[in-house]
């Protein structure tokens, strides 16, 4: 078991024609199960056509009519990335990955608040995400696969190389990941901590997870209140906060990384995660060794 | 982005908000004229600074003659105004704004962001006007009206009554208060803006509903939509060694410290200014190099690194997904040697060809210190810089 993605999971690409998707869509491909999971691409200019053996359509409810993908993954240009998530969301799929960076946030405001009103059960994972990957499984993103380990470790994150090297880390420990999801770093989003670690402590084949964050919102306090609330000594969570040094009012690369008007400072953040239950750690070479020590 | 406050009430102007009349001045002679052109007999002489804060720091002066209007523009301009927002050193003022002065009987204030729980637009509005509304926020949370607008629907007749209302509008102005209101949200939908400040909102002895300040900021990631926000950029306010990072696409910003780092992503570069913190040294600057980095782009990096004269060591940090640690080790190499590098370098790289790249680095013959891991990293290069 994991969550959100399996070996059973079928992928169609919106925007597979471009040179990302192209790229990551091969690498995917061929990880694990990538040649039964990646069946289906989408052009609307180039239906009829393949990519390395995978039918390109001219929209997702056509994917979907032919192909039964119940996942879509997005490397659409920004200007056209709110509305590719919308036709993915209008054909019902189960989960949308948007691996995307530089949205406007006001599309997303859009598109979020379409979803909420269309009542849509359609999961959003992202913007500006590295996607997710269950190990020796399916990878659904731009992550390296290699790195990663078949086991029962969940791993949540904000950020992509951070996410990386927590996974490294566990890996270089013998400690397997279940399945790692990378939420994205910008303010308006899809999943959020919160509700990935829900998922996390559902699913019967995790036993533990690190919850990685970063300035800015109040993301990861509201996901540790609920913890402490709903599942306190359930499993264990450990976390890392990135961004101790940040000065106030400067984006710190991600759009959704800054501290403003003295709020989402790393410091509060860690407060509230180790008042809440959750392990942290200020040293960032040490987020797997501070998971197997609760383990 | 930000632009100044005239600019800002330009725009807010467009969408129907009143606001003084006034005017850009570049010189004394300029702000002079402008004082004559608008008339009167009192006029607000305003530092255009992209900071906030310019009133306690001496950046705002009123002015009852044409004498004090000159000796003002002439303080005022060229001027290192210092505010809470600029940090010590201060911000020159290259340009003022000079208007006519205005009858206040009551100040308010009005915000405007997107927010991340509900993520819809929020209007924050209080009576409070005129002062630090995160003090007020502090303080007296009850005294901030917030409405979360409906992105489909706008912001309403009946919310924006009842909040003009709430903060103190008498009935006779309510109509003109909610002009201002819509517009302001007009005006932050339109123009992509992620941040949008009235404050004061005043209210003036004959009932009228003006906006004596505006700060408007944009999202980045929408300024190819708004070629006419992107005109009004003053790169005078902006950090030289940002502007030049952005010219190649890296993600910078200066720090006060003196250890520069070069890291790919911007959660394992945050995470690596943290490390370098935790073992005793300060970072001179966050620098996200991408995902797709260059022999090029990790030259430059380093060219603006060492062009910070603080910066006694380097720390390079890579973890190597999709991007090889052989392409890294080569530019490193590359950039190392074309900029005469004369401060101690430690690389940590880890991931895809990692043994290559070690190798690379090693058959240099550079003094690059390698190391395993980031605690690792972090130490050695503060060992190095402190002479240990």
């Amino acid at each position: 078991m994991s969550i959100l993605i399996n070996k059973d999971t079928r992928v169609v690409t919106q925007g597979i024609t471009g040179k990302t998707g192209q790229f990551h869509t091969k690498m995917s491909k061929e990880y694990a199960n990538g040649a039964n999971c990646y069946v289906a691409g989408v052009n609307p200019k180039k239906a009829g056509e393949s990519y390395e053996g995978i039918p390109i359509f001219a929209s997702v409810k056509e994917a979907k009519k032919q192909t039964g993908v119940n996942t879509s993954v997005i490397y659409v240009p920004p200007p056209f990335a709110a509305t590719a998530i919308w036709e993915a969301v209008e054909a019902e799929l189960d989960l949308v990955i948007c691996i995307t960076e530089g949205i406007p946030v006001r599309d997303m405001v859009e598109v979020k608040d379409k979803m909420r009103k269309a009542g849509s059960k359609t999961v959003l994972c992202g913007p500006n995400c590295p996607g997710i990957i269950t190990p020796e499984e399916i990878k659904i993103g731009i992550m390296p696969g290699h790195i990663h380990m078949k086991g029962r470790i969940g791993v949540v994150s904000r950020s992509g190389t951070l996410t990386y090297e927590a996974v490294g880390q566990l890996s270089d420990l013998k400690l397997g990941q279940s399945t790692a999801v990378g939420i994205g770093g910008d303010p308006v989003n899809g999943l959020k901590h919160k509700d990935v670690l829900e998922l996390f402590m559902n699913d019967p084949d995790t036993d533990a997870v690190i919850m990685i964050g970063e300035i800015g919102g109040s993301d990861e306090e509201a996901a540790a209140e609920w913890y402490a609330r709903e599942c306190k000594n359930k499993k264990p969570v450990v976390g890392f906060i990135a961004g101790v040094t940040a000065p106030p009012g400067k984006r710190m690369g991600h759009a959704g990384a800054i501290i403003s008007g003295g709020k989402g400072t790393a410091q509060e953040k860690l407060a509230v995660m180790e008042a809440c239950g959750i392990r942290t750690t200020k040293n960032p070479a040490e987020m797997g060794k501070l998971l197997k020590s609760v383990l | 982005m930000k632009i100044h406050e005239y600019q800002g009430k330009e725009i807010l102007r467009q969408f129907g908000v009143a606001t003084p009349r006034g005017k850009a001045c570049f010189s004394v002679d300029e702000a002079v004229m402008a004082a004559e052109e608008l008339g009167g007999k009192v006029w607000v002489v305003k530092a255009q600074i992209h900071a906030g804060g310019r009133g306690k720091g001496g950046g705002v002066k009123v002015a009852k003659s044409m004498d004090e209007v000159r000796q003002y523009a002439g303080q005022i301009l060229g001027m290192q105004l210092k505010t809470h927002q600029t940090g010590p050193e201060g911000q020159k003022v290259h340009r003022l704004l000079v208007e006519e002065g205005a009858d206040i009987r009551k100040e308010l204030y009005l915000g405007m962001v997107v927010d991340r729980v509900t993520q819809k637009v929020c209007l924050m509005a209080s009576s409070e006007g005129g002062m630090d509304i995160e003090e007020v926020a502090a303080h007296t949370p009850e005294k901030i009206h917030k409405v979360f607008v409906d992105p489909a629907a706008g912001l309403k007749d009946a919310e924006a009554d009842d909040v003009a209302r709430k903060i103190g509008v008498p009935d006779a102005s309510v109509a003109q208060a909610r002009s201002v209101l819509q517009g302001l949200y007009k005006a932050f939908w339109e123009t992509d803006a992620s941040l949008a400040e009235i404050n004061p909102l005043i209210l003036t002895g004959d009932g009228k509903v003006i906006a004596l300040d505006a700060k408007m900021n944009f999202d980045s990631n929408a300024l190819f939509r708004h070629e006419d926000i992107v005109a009004m950029r003053d790169l005078d306010e902006e950090d030289p060694a940002e502007i030049e990072a952005s010219k190649f696409d890296l993600s910078y910003i200066s720090l006060d410290g003196n250890i520069g780092c070069l890291v790919n992503g911007a959660g394992l570069a945050m995470a690596t200014m943290d490390t370098i913190k935790l073992f005793g040294a300060e970072p001179a600057n966050f620098l996200d190099v991408g995902g797709g980095a260059t022999t090029e782009k990790v030259t430059e990096a380093f060219k603006l690194m060492l062009a910070n004269p603080k910066v006694k060591g380097i720390l390079v940090n890579i973890f190597g997904g999709i991007m090889k640690c052989d392409t890294i080790a080569t530019g490193v190499v590359a950039a190392a040697r074309e900029v005469h590098l004369s401060v101690p370098l430690v690389v940590r790289m880890r991931g895809t060809n990692e043994d290559i790249g070690k190798q690379i680095l090693k058959d240099s013959g550079l003094p690059i210190i390698s190391a395993s891991d980031m605690a690792d990293a972090a130490q050695k290069i503060v060992a190095a810089v402190s002479g240990k």
